[in-house]
This record gives C-alpha cells, sequence and structure tokens, in this order.
C-alpha cells in the first residue's frame, strides 16, 4: 500500500480509504473497534468453540440411534442415546392413539394448516372459499379424532397424549381465549359499575394464582360445583382452564391497546352516531387489537408453552410420555435427551409463532414512511 | 307501553336495567354453586372446617428453613412450604436478574458476534417451556454429577454431585455483635452521608463520589470491627463421612435445579425488558449529554439509567412475580414449595381440597395484588407529568 497524500477537495472520485468497506471493514467495525471490543470477540470465539465442538460431538458424531437400550448405546458410543426417541416416537407424537386409526391424526393436523391459512394470511388466493372451510373445520376435527360418527371408531380421551394432545389443548386455548379475553378488556372498560366489578375480579384472580393450582382444581375439585353426578372429561375441564387463565392475560393485553387509542377516535366515532356496538365493532376494536398483536401472540406463545403443565394432573403430553419412557428400566437415566427432544419440538413452534407475529406487525404497521 | 320503551330508551336507566339483570344471573349463579356444593358434600359426608391444620402432618420435608418434623402440625407444614417457596424465588431473582441485566447489555453491544449470541440465548431459552427447564436441570443433576465419593471439588471447600450441592457454612462465635453493630452504623453513615452530597449538590453543584464512599465504608467498617473482634467467624466445610457428606449447607438437587432453571428462564425475559428500556430512551438524549461534555460513564448513570428505570421496573416486578408464581411447578421435581406441602400432601392425607386449595390461592393472591398495588403506586410516583 503506498503512503499517498492528498490536497483536501480536489479528488471527489477516490475510493473510500481501505480498511473501512468489504468484509475487512465490517470486522473491523464490528468485532474490533476497540480493546474491550476485541476481547469480548475473543472470548466470544472461544466459548462459541467449545459449544459447537461439544454439541456436534455429542449430539452427532457420538450419538446412537438406535438400540436395545441404555447399556447397548453405551456400548456403542459415548454420545447422545437418541434410541431412546426413535423407539418410541410414535408415543411422543400420538400418545396411545391406536395404531391403525392414527391417519385419522394425519389428516386432522395436515386440513389444520389448510384451514389456519386463510385467518393467517389475508392475501391468500380464493380466500373466500378456504374460510368457509375454516368455519366448518372445528366439527371435522372433533369427529375425526373423536369418532363414533361415520363408521370412525371411537377413541378414548384416555388415549391421546404426546405432541397431538399439547397442539390439541394449545389450539383450543387459544381459539378459546381470543373472544373470551376481548370480552373482559371490553367489560373493564365498560362505562357499567357491575359489568366493571365483575371483569376486574376475574381478571385479577386468574392472572393472582398460578396455573397449576387452577388445574389442581380442574382435577380434584371441579365436580363439587357442578350437579352431582355430572361428569365430563379432565381433558374438556383442562381446556376450559386454559381458556380462562389465558383469556385474563390477553384481556390486560388489548386494554394496553384501547387505552391507546386517541380520544378523539370516540368523538368522532359519537359525532357520526355511532351506538355502543358499532363503535366497538367499527372503531375500537380494529385499532386495539392491531396495535395488541405482539402480547396477543405472547399470550399464545405462553398459553402454549403452559401446556407441559398438564404432565402434573397425569395427562401424557410429550413430557409425560417422556417420564414414561424414562421410568423404563432400559432407558433409565436418558433426562437429557428425552428432554432435549421435547425441548426442540416447542422451540420450533413457539419461534414460529414469534416469527409470524412479527411479520404481521410490519404488515398491518400502516405509518410505514 | 310507551312509559317502558321511554326507560328503555333512556340511557341512564337501560344501564341501570342491565346492571340488575347482571347482578340477578350473577346472584343466581353463585346460589346454583354454593347448592351444587352443598349437595355433593351432603352425599360424600364432608363438611368444611379448617381444623386439619393443627393435627400432626406426619410427613417429612427435606428441606426446611424453620425447625420441623413429621409431628408438627399441617399449618407448620405449609409455612415451611411457604418459606421454600420464598427461599427458591430469591436465589432465582438475584440469579435471572444478574445474568438478565448482563445478557440486555450484551444484547446492545456493538460487537455483533456477542450480542448474537445474546439473542440466540434468550430466543433459545424463553420459547422453551419453564417445566421443561425444571426437568432438563434436574435431570442434569441426578444423572450426570458423579456421585458424592467422585464429587466434583471446587478448592477442596465445594463439592458438586448429585446428591446436590455442599458449601461451606458460616459459624458465628461470641464477639460477632461488634461487627452487626458496625453494620449498622455503615448503613445509618451512608445514608446520611448520602442526604448531605445531595443537599450539597443541589445547592453548590459539587459532586462527590458518594457511591465508592459508601461502598468501603460499608465494606470496610464491619471488616475493622471484625479484626478487633478477633475473626468470630469461622467455616465449617463439608467432609465426606461414609456415603455422604457432612456439615457444611447443603443445596439439595431439586432447590439447584429448580433455581437454575427458574433463574435462566427468567433472565431471558429480563435480557428482553432491559434491552427495550434502554432503547426506549430518545436518541437526542444521549446526544444531548454527549455535546455538554459528560463523560461515557456520567452519560449512562446520570442520563440514560434514570429515565431507563422508569421503563424497565414495572415489566421487571411482574417477571419476579411469575418467577415466584413459576417456583409452583417445583412439585413435578419434589421440592417442598407452598403447593408441593399443604397443596400436595397435606391435601391428599386429609382430603380437604376445597380448604387447602382455598388458602394456597389466596397466599399467592394476596402476594401478587399487594405487590401490583405497590407498581401502581411507583408507577404514578415516577409517570412524567404529561400536559
Amino acid at each position: 500500500m503506498s503512503e499517498k497524500t492528498y490536497k483536501p477537495g480536489n479528488y471527489p472520485d477516490l475510493p473510500p480509504p481501505p480498511g473501512t468497506v468489504g468484509v475487512y471493514g465490517w470486522i473491523r467495525q464490528n468485532l474490533f473497534s476497540s480493546i474491550s471490543n476485541s476481547l469480548l470477540t475473543i472470548i466470544s470465539v472461544v466459548l462459541l468453540y467449545y459449544l459447537i465442538d461439544g454439541i456436534i460431538g455429542w449430539f452427532f458424531l457420538d450419538a446412537v440411534f438406535d438400540a436395545e437400550s441404555k447399556i447397548a448405546c453405551r456400548k456403542i458410543d459415548d454420545g447422545a442415546c437418541w434410541a431412546v426417541i426413535t423407539r418410541r416416537v410414535g408415543q411422543f407424537v400420538y400418545g396411545f392413539y391406536p395404531e391403525a386409526e392414527r391417519w385419522r391424526i394425519d389428516i386432522t393436523f395436515l386440513t389444520m394448516f389448510l384451514a389456519f391459512a386463510p385467518l393467517l394470511y389475508p392475501d391468500i388466493p380464493k380466500r373466500k372459499w378456504l374460510l368457509y372451510f375454516s368455519a366448518f373445520y372445528p366439527f371435522f376435527a372433533f369427529v375425526l379424532i373423536m369418532g363414533g360418527y361415520f363408521g370412525l371408531q371411537k377413541i378414548e380421551y384416555s388415549l391421546f397424549g404426546g405432541f397431538m394432545l399439547t397442539i390439541i389443548l394449545g389450539v383450543c386455548g387459544i381459539v378459546c381465549s381470543l373472544p373470551l379475553g376481548i370480552l373482559l378488556a371490553l367489560g373493564r372498560q365498560s362505562n357499567l359499575t357491575v359489568v366493571r366489578t365483575l371483569s376486574v375480579c376475574f381478571i385479577e384472580f386468574m392472572r393472582g394464582v398460578p396455573l397449576i393450582t387452577l388445574l389442581f382444581v380442574a382435577s380434584s375439585m371441579l365436580n363439587y360445583f357442578l350437579p352431582p353426578g355430572t361428569n365430563f372429561s379432565i381433558l374438556v375441564r383442562v381446556i376450559i382452564m386454559f381458556t380462562f387463565f389465558s383469556a385474563a392475560y390477553i384481556a390486560e393485553v388489548i386494554r394496553g391497546g384501547i387505552q391507546a387509542i386517541p380520544k378523539g377516535q370516540y368523538e368522532a366515532a359519537d359525532a357520526l352516531g355511532m351506538n355502543y356496538w358499532q363503535k366497538t365493532r367499527f372503531i375500537t376494536l380494529p385499532q386495539a387489537l392491531k396495535i395488541s398483536i405482539p402480547g396477543i401472540v405472547n399470550t399464545f406463545i405462553g398459553l402454549y408453552k403452559d401446556t407441559t403443565l398438564v404432565v402434573v394432573i397425569g395427562l401424557l403430553d410429550p413430557l409425560g410420555i417422556g417420564r414414561a419412557a424414562l421410568a423404563d428400566t432400559k432407558w433409565n437415566g436418558l433426562s437429557t435427551e428425552t428432554y432435549l427432544f421435547v425441548a426442540l419440538f416447542f422451540f420450533v413452534s413457539c419461534f414460529a409463532m414469534s416469527r409470524y407475529s412479527l411479520w404481521l406487525e410490519n404488515k398491518l404497521n400502516t405509518d410505514k414512511k | 307501553m310507551t312509559f317502558f320503551s321511554n326507560i328503555w330508551r333512556n340511557e341512564k336507566s337501560r344501564e341501570i336495567i342491565v346492571q340488575i339483570i347482571v347482578l340477578f344471573f350473577l346472584g343466581w349463579f353463585i346460589s346454583w354453586l354454593v347448592m351444587n356444593v352443598n349437595a355433593n358434600f351432603e352425599a360424600l359426608g364432608k363438611d368444611i372446617s379448617f381444623e386439619f391444620l393443627f393435627i400432626p402432618a406426619g410427613y417429612d420435608i427435606n428441606q426446611y428453613l424453620i425447625d420441623y418434623n413429621n409431628r408438627d402440625s399441617h399449618l407448620r407444614a405449609g409455612i415451611v412450604g411457604l418459606l421454600n417457596t420464598g427461599l427458591v424465588a430469591f436465589f432465582g431473582i438475584i440469579l435471572a436478574t444478574v445474568l438478565g441485566i448482563a445478557l440486555g447489555i450484551i444484547r446492545l453491544s456493538k460487537n455483533w458476534l456477542a450480542s448474537k449470541i445474546a439473542y440466540w440465548y434468550v430466543e433459545f431459552t424463553r420459547n422453551v417451556p419453564i417445566l421443561l427447564h425444571i426437568l432438563l436441570w434436574h435431570g442434569i443433576i441426578i444423572n450426570t454429577l458423579p456421585h458424592p465419593r467422585k464429587a466434583i471439588s471446587l478448592g477442596e471447600v465445594t463439592f458438586l454431585s448429585n446428591r446436590g450441592f455442599y458449601i461451606p457454612k458460616p459459624l458465628t462465635e461470641t464477639g460477632i455483635e461488634l461487627v452487626y453493630l458496625f453494620f449498622v452504623i455503615a448503613i445509618i453513615f451512608s445514608i446520611l452521608f448520602a442526604k448531605f452530597c445531595k443537599k450539597k449538590q443541589d445547592l453548590t453543584g459539587i459532586q462527590y463520589p458518594v457511591f465508592w464512599i459508601n461502598f468501603s465504608v460499608i465494606c470496610f467498617l464491619p471488616l475493622i470491627a471484625f479484626f478487633l473482634s478477633g475473626m468470630p467467624v469461622s467455616l465449617e466445610i463439608p467432609a465426606l463421612k461414609g456415603f455422604n457428606f457432612r456439615g457444611g449447607m447443603h443445596m439439595s438437587p431439586e432447590l439447584a435445579a429448580l433455581t437454575f432453571a427458574l433463574g435462566i428462564y427468567t433472565a431471558a425475559f429480563i435480557a428482553e425488558i432491559v434491552r427495550a428500556g434502554i432503547l426506549a430512551i430518545d436518541k437526542g438524549q444521549r446526544e444531548a449529554a454527549e455535546s455538554i461534555g459528560l463523560k461515557p460513564s456520567k452519560v449512562m448513570n446520570l442520563v440514560i439509567l434514570p429515565q431507563a428505570r422508569r421503563v424497565i421496573i414495572p415489566p421487571l416486578t411482574s417477571q419476579y412475580l411469575n418467577l415466584t408464581k413459576n417456583s409452583s411447578l417445583a412439585i413435578a421435581i419434589g421440592y417442598m414449595d407452598l403447593v408441593a406441602t399443604l397443596g400436595g400432601i397435606s391435601l391428599n392425607q386429609t382430603g380437604r381440597e376445597m380448604e387447602t386449595m382455598l388458602i394456597v390461592m389466596l397466599i399467592y393472591l394476596s402476594v401478587s395484588l399487594s405487590i401490583s398495588a405497590l407498581m401502581n403506586w411507583y408507577n404514578s410516583k415516577v409517570k412524567l407529568v404529561g400536559r
């Protein structure tokens, strides 16, 4: 590199000095801009090296993917023993749903994407026809999963388990809790003292107690509050509790959205002579829901993750299946493999949900430059 | 007819009618519930009574802060459980705060690599259910750590094994009172000194290094007293006796797993809160502070942090509350917290679902409500006064 000096002002078309552009410039600016920054980079690189080295070795290179038992695994190699997953993958996905009937679950979940697509992506072609299908979908899914009609074999609730149970609980909870949450948020903002007090009490109670105590109530006490002899499935009771719990959180998120709407919007609506329901339908909710999308999706993710709590009251969600597998003497002690596998499933689905919410937020953001 | 339709068209009277109808249905619903409970209890021959709280519990709790044995009452077992909840929440909050603030700051650092690492940490941790974190850590501790006889030793004083962690236990001897006394004096001095300096600064504009002076006073004064009174603290170091360690402080695998899981999980949320709080401060504030010649540390301490604090503290408290509520998942690994003692074993032994769950829920509810009341008070105090 030649050491040449230029007089200022006379060379408008010189390239920028080397070291400020290109890969080298980027590295210098973002990784080695100062001494402390360089130190941080070096520490990070060392950390990453050990992490990646360890992870690749344990997860893949030294791992055993199929074997009879843990001891057989250890004889082959000393990495992860994924056999505990591969040997029971059916249970992890379908629980104890009869093997011959599993195609019904497959169809239900494949068509679920078709049913959700028009709701999630407003620009999809043939949206109107798909929406009819979405409206019809809950009945379709219920009949297909439960059976008992059209010659399908009836399946007991107690056989449900695995990721299928997580998805059923999560989707039912999410779908039911949004409308209830909107009603509660409106109730909390209402002029009617009785309605407002009731909503506040309900919301504060649900947010104040741990979900697990509500699940205990669902599993052991709910029958006391119903007429003697009533008995309905634990699955339904749990879904009701999840709905109540997450509706309270959604109500608070939407209330934030409602309060963020400028007062002039209501005054304009009043000036147009709209009544309460028109105002709510055309002015309040469209704006409030748009603002609160990130919060609502976060609540949904929370609900989806909280479905794992049902293992405490004895339902066989993926964690329950995992614990059952670990209780087997063949697989005793492989908890890290089992739980990491389940964690991966949750990570993928929750991360996808949060990405979708970012996308939707950008799409609906009308104040773009 | 017109009379009724007029009442219905008048906004005020319509509101009253609607509320009366709602109240009527509410009353009907509650009495329906009470009737059902009565009928069910009669059929089962049960009643509602809290006397069970005073009969011996009859079960053991392996981790307790106040003395407890299985002849003590259910009430005392419940209190032991409540204290255990407090214990794990305390450790968890410390871990979550330290880790969370560090990650939040790293996430904002100009270093691309470090910021990406922090980002993926946050994404990986918060997208996995907390129960899974708890079970994973518990599994790691009991399945991969060695047996006590081959325990991992940290400097021969702290031992990590699959039966839990063993750390040295400070034992106080006579003369410790002097150290406590000096500690109290140091605290009182630093409060007065801080007030004095604030007054001085308001009057003259001169700043003193209050933090460093107070910090050294609080550290050194008790230390001087410690040496003066002849070092009245000794450490009881855990030692291997037979199959397990004796002496020292024992942190059970359950407590350790729960602390790690709660701390690491909540840290991801706190990191996001800290980051959002710092980003929420207008860029102009930093630029203005730099342009009047404040050095970087002062820009942070005097301009950015006081403003960011207002944004950070309310959601931070709600994370602490979440952590405390999440600690109820302890029941999944057998840590004896409030839900596991009173709402778990006591419930199963006495068969009093209604009463035990009522007490447990009321305790959690009163803790959350009082903390959110405190937060509302704080919010109204620090709120920017708008036009």
